[in-house]
């Protein structure tokens, strides 16, 4: 996010001081580490099913969450309409293994790959938009989706929605929380890398740049148009390949997956955990997954809720929770290093 | 035939009135901050529950219709307050979703302060229908009609005549030359959220008895307020007129003649193509960009 | 020997003629300077010759190869850089990671390189950040290098910029006004700068309302005036032409920073 208004004319001092690296480039290969001990850890308090099914629900939509911060923190798009994709995803598997029979991986797999053949022909003339009209654009694709999934009710089984197999690898079904939390797990790790890949490459300071000062990205050479078309392709294939997952671990899809409101749930996530960070995305799904399912209770109030949470965030905390947390964290280490 | 023409264009138009006080509301709040409301669809919903829990309390419909509009301005006032001006240097991206953020505080407030069903006004005249030319016409859709053409007629003469509303266009054309002779860009702020307020509250009344009103329709009165400001040209004034009345005329026939399942699915589709090839909408005028 | 040949070219927004049939050529390492009063179309022309903005009308040559209309990121793959007279530094990376977003063209971009990083672009990566740290050494922002950009002053941003650019490689580097919210030492710094990359081979084109520094500084000027060319010669040339004077004169009223050229 532009900060121009802090730039100031005097230095506060004259030798910057050490130690305040940004803190993206430290966190790598100890965050991955992390996550991952976190991960093989969590079954130690997962004292029943039902927190195992949370902890997978976590671990799927951290997935998407991973992807669409790629869109909007880094690349600094926008999406209201990701769900879309999800959905599309999940539908796609279903039809494929349950009305077609195809086996499972491959329905998923095959499902994945042609939510992003969709998410390229359609991000091509979508993407050229900028701020609210790119905004509209993705709503209005996700809503469009969401209809006819609620309508085509012969592929579909239109509002009520339709079953789907469970995923068999080589003729084994994964059946049993503990399997697919395993399953979830690795996957979320694989996205997880793959995602902090492409941040520290010369493809994710294109992104980076072109949220900076897309003139000044354009001057460089970077070519604006592919680089996002990239991303937004990218994001779509992680969003779809949770939402086969998903719809194969709950044997039920329904158009719901769709919603605009399931679109504005995954931008809160990711706002809330942190714009430009990976581990921001896990986190923000992890938070405002588990809490509605620890609060069902106050079950009335989620909707308000989330919606003060999105507007908080956004006025106190614009960077989210996760990197909000680092910076002061890594002011608070440089001030007791003192000056280089 | 002609009598099934005449009774597609009636709802048509009548629908799209409401399109168009929804989309005047989004251009007044765009004008003046660059950013689109998303709560807009809220402030209907506002007006049309206030008016029946009001109603419900005994008063007289005019009463309580009144007090429903100032209740949803009042809401829109605090809206701006609380939310929109803390935020007010942010990004278009970031009031956009703050906007989300409200309107998904608005729902869940007006489904605990209410309840999920939906609910009914009484029509203002009476439900006995007009025969006209082969078609029955509500009477309802007259007064959606007729009080929004008031409406318009209203907002020609406050921003073309007053001079708040001189006011506001400047600060919309130009903030900071606004701000230099002295023109309150908060205060327009304020007054443009009240003013969408009540026009979307305006739409819920009079949409209420013929649509019914729940605590989430405002969502996609909403989003089809906005593709009827987009269709005319967002920020013109005529162009949201004009936008809306055409995409209810659009809705109607096509759910005649077409398809009714994907009725709801035209607005988004004119909406896209309206993004994808003519972003200044019908009317509006392209902007320039200055690198 | 021309680098860049620059013929007719024309640029309206709405009314206004913005620029109008200018032509003039740019000879390899050579320091040229483009002046003229507020409103002379200088930062259109420099928009112009990056691609950011399409020409209605005329021909941009560079080495005998046309590129009007061509889209910006083109326009830098053929060599020509530039910076900002308004800051477009990218205020959410390090000054390194900005230096080394410069170095886009240089580096591989391969899709499936980077997710799995591959070695090649561990390589690459180590490669860029390496040569990031000279150029920041060689503007004398080696210090700010794991700094934020947005905690970094005005006068060392300016020199950010150019690094950035530098980091391109580019064989015609276009500066808007790069000695602009500048005190004298500061500007002597870039005049050194200029010249030292003048000397290496790299062909400059300055936008400039600093006098001092344009005629210290440059080989040949180009004057324009209300989108049209007024005069062009060497400094000595320039200095004693009568109409140049009387347009700075006529028109300068307030010299302002940052102004619209």
């Amino acid at each position: 996010m532009h900060a121009g208004s802090n730039v100031s004319e005097l230095a506060p001092r004259a030798v910057p001081r050490a130690g305040a690296r940004h803190w993206a480039t430290s966190a790598r290969t100890g965050g991955l580490l992390a996550l991952a001990a976190t991960i093989a850890a969590l079954p130690l308090v997962l004292v029943n099913n039902y927190f195992y099914e949370v902890a997978i629900l976590v671990g799927l939509n951290a997935i998407v969450c991973v992807g669409l911060n790629l869109l909007i923190g880094y690349a600094g798009q926008i999406s209201l309409g990701h769900a879309g994709f999800y959905a599309l995803g999940g539908y796609g598997s279903a039809i494929l293994s349950g009305t077609y029979g195809l086996p499972t991986v491959l329905s998923l797999v095959t499902a994945t790959l042609a939510v992003g053949v969709v998410a390229y022909v359609v991000g091509r003339p979508t993407l050229r938009l900028k701020g609210h009209y790119l905004a509209m654009a993705t709503l209005g694709l996700g809503v469009i989706v969401s209809i006819v999934l609620a309508t085509e009710d012969r592929w579909t089984g239109g509002p009520d929605g339709m079953s789907v197999p469970p995923l068999a690898l080589a003729g084994v079904v994964l059946q049993g929380e503990r399997l697919w939390y395993a399953v979830v797990g690795v996957a979320l790790l694989l996205a997880v890398w793959l995602a902090l890949n492409l941040i520290d490459s010369p493809a994710g300071r294109a992104l980076r740049a072109l949220h900076g000062s897309e003139t000044a990205a354009r001057v460089l050479g970077i070519d604006a148009a592919r680089h996002k078309l990239r991303v937004f392709v990218i994001s779509a294939l992680f969003a779809a390949g949770a939402g086969a997952l998903t719809a194969h671990y709950a044997g039920f899809i329904t158009p719901a997956k769709a919603s605009f409101m399931h679109s504005v749930e995954l931008v809160i996530m990711v706002v809330f955990g942190g714009m430009a960070s990976v581990f921001g995305a896990v986190v923000g799904a992890a938070v405002l997954t588990t809490l509605p399912q620890l609060l069902t209770a106050l079950k009335d109030y989620e909707t308000m809720a989330f919606g003060a949470v999105l507007i908080a965030t956004l006025v106190f905390l614009p960077q989210g929770i996760v990197p909000t947390l680092a910076r002061r964290f890594a002011r608070r280490r440089a001030g007791g290093r003192g000056e280089r | 035939m002609g009598g099934q023409w005449l009774q597609f264009v009636a709802g048509g138009l009548t629908a799209g009135a409401i399109y168009a006080l929804v989309g005047l509301g989004f251009s007044i709040v765009f004008n003046a901050s660059g950013a689109i409301n998303f709560a807009q669809g809220e402030f209907v919903m506002i007006g049309g529950m206030s008016a029946v829990a009001l109603l419900a309390t005994g008063l007289p419909l005019s009463v309580a219709i009144a007090l429903a509009l100032a209740v949803a301005v009042i809401v829109g006032l605090l809206l701006d307050k609380l939310a929109i001006e803390p935020a007010r240097n942010a990004g278009t991206v970031t009031l956009i979703i703050i906007t989300i953020g409200a309107s998904l505080f608005l729902r869940g407030l007006a489904q605990l302060v209410w309840d999920k069903r939906i609910h009914v006004l009484p029509a203002f005249s009476g439900e006995q229908p007009i025969a006209l030319a082969g078609a029955t016409l509500l009477p309802q859709s007259l007064w959606v009609l007729g009080v929004t053409a008031l409406a318009v007629a209203v907002l020609s003469w406050f921003f073309g005549r007053t001079l708040f509303g001189k006011a506001m266009l400047a600060s919309s054309y130009n903030a900071l030359a606004a701000r230099l002779v002295g023109i309150q860009t908060r205060t327009v702020l304020l007054v443009s959220f009240g003013l969408a307020a009540l026009l979307g509250a305006l739409a819920g009344v009079l949409t209420a008895p013929i649509t019914f009103t729940s605590y989430d329709s405002g969502l996609m009165l909403g989003l089809k307020g906005f593709a009827a400001a987009m269709l005319g040209g967002l920020g013109s004034f005529a162009g949201a007129v004009v936008g809306g009345l055409v995409l209810g005329l659009l809705e109607a026939l096509s759910a005649g003649f077409v398809s009714s399942a994907y009725k709801d699915a035209i607005a988004f589709l004119v909406l896209l193509a309206l993004l994808f090839f003519m972003p200044g909408g019908l009317l509006g005028a392209r902007r320039i960009e200055r690198v | 020997m021309t680098l860049l040949a620059v013929d007719d070219l024309s640029k309206a927004f709405g009314g206004v003629r913005a620029i109008d049939g200018v032509s003039f050529t740019i000879g390899r390492g050579a320091v040229h300077s483009i002046i003229g009063p507020n409103g002379a179309g200088k930062t259109t022309l420099l928009n112009l010759l990056t691609g950011l903005v399409e020409p209605d009308r005329g021909h941009i040559r560079l080495q005998g190869r046309e590129l009007a209309g061509l889209p910006a990121h083109r326009f830098a793959a053929v060599g020509i850089g530039r910076t900002f007279q308004n800051l477009q530094v990218f205020f959410n990376m390090t000054a390194l990671e900005n230096v080394m977003t410069g170095r886009h063209l240089l580096e591989r971009d391969a899709l499936w390189a980077t997710l799995v990083r591959a070695r090649s672009l561990v390589r690459s990566e180590a490669a860029t950040r390496e040569r990031a740290h000279e150029l920041l050494a060689q503007v004398g922002l080696a210090d700010w290098a794991d700094e934020m950009a947005d905690a970094m002053p005005y006068g060392a941003l300016k020199r950010l910029e150019i690094a950035r650019a530098l980091a391109a490689e580019p064989r015609l580097l276009l500066l808007d006004e790069p000695a602009a919210g500048l005190n004298a030492t500061e500007a002597h710094d870039i005049d050194a700068l200029i010249k030292q990359l003048a000397a290496e081979g790299t062909t400059v084109v300055l936008v400039e309302h600093n006098m001092k520094l344009v005629m210290g500084v440059s080989d040949h000027l180009l004057v324009l005036d209300q989108g049209r060319k007024l005069a062009e010669g060497t400094p000595q040339q320039i200095r004693d032409n009568a109409a140049v004077v009387e347009a700075y004169l006529g028109a300068v009223d307030a010299i302002g920073e940052g102004a619209h050229a």
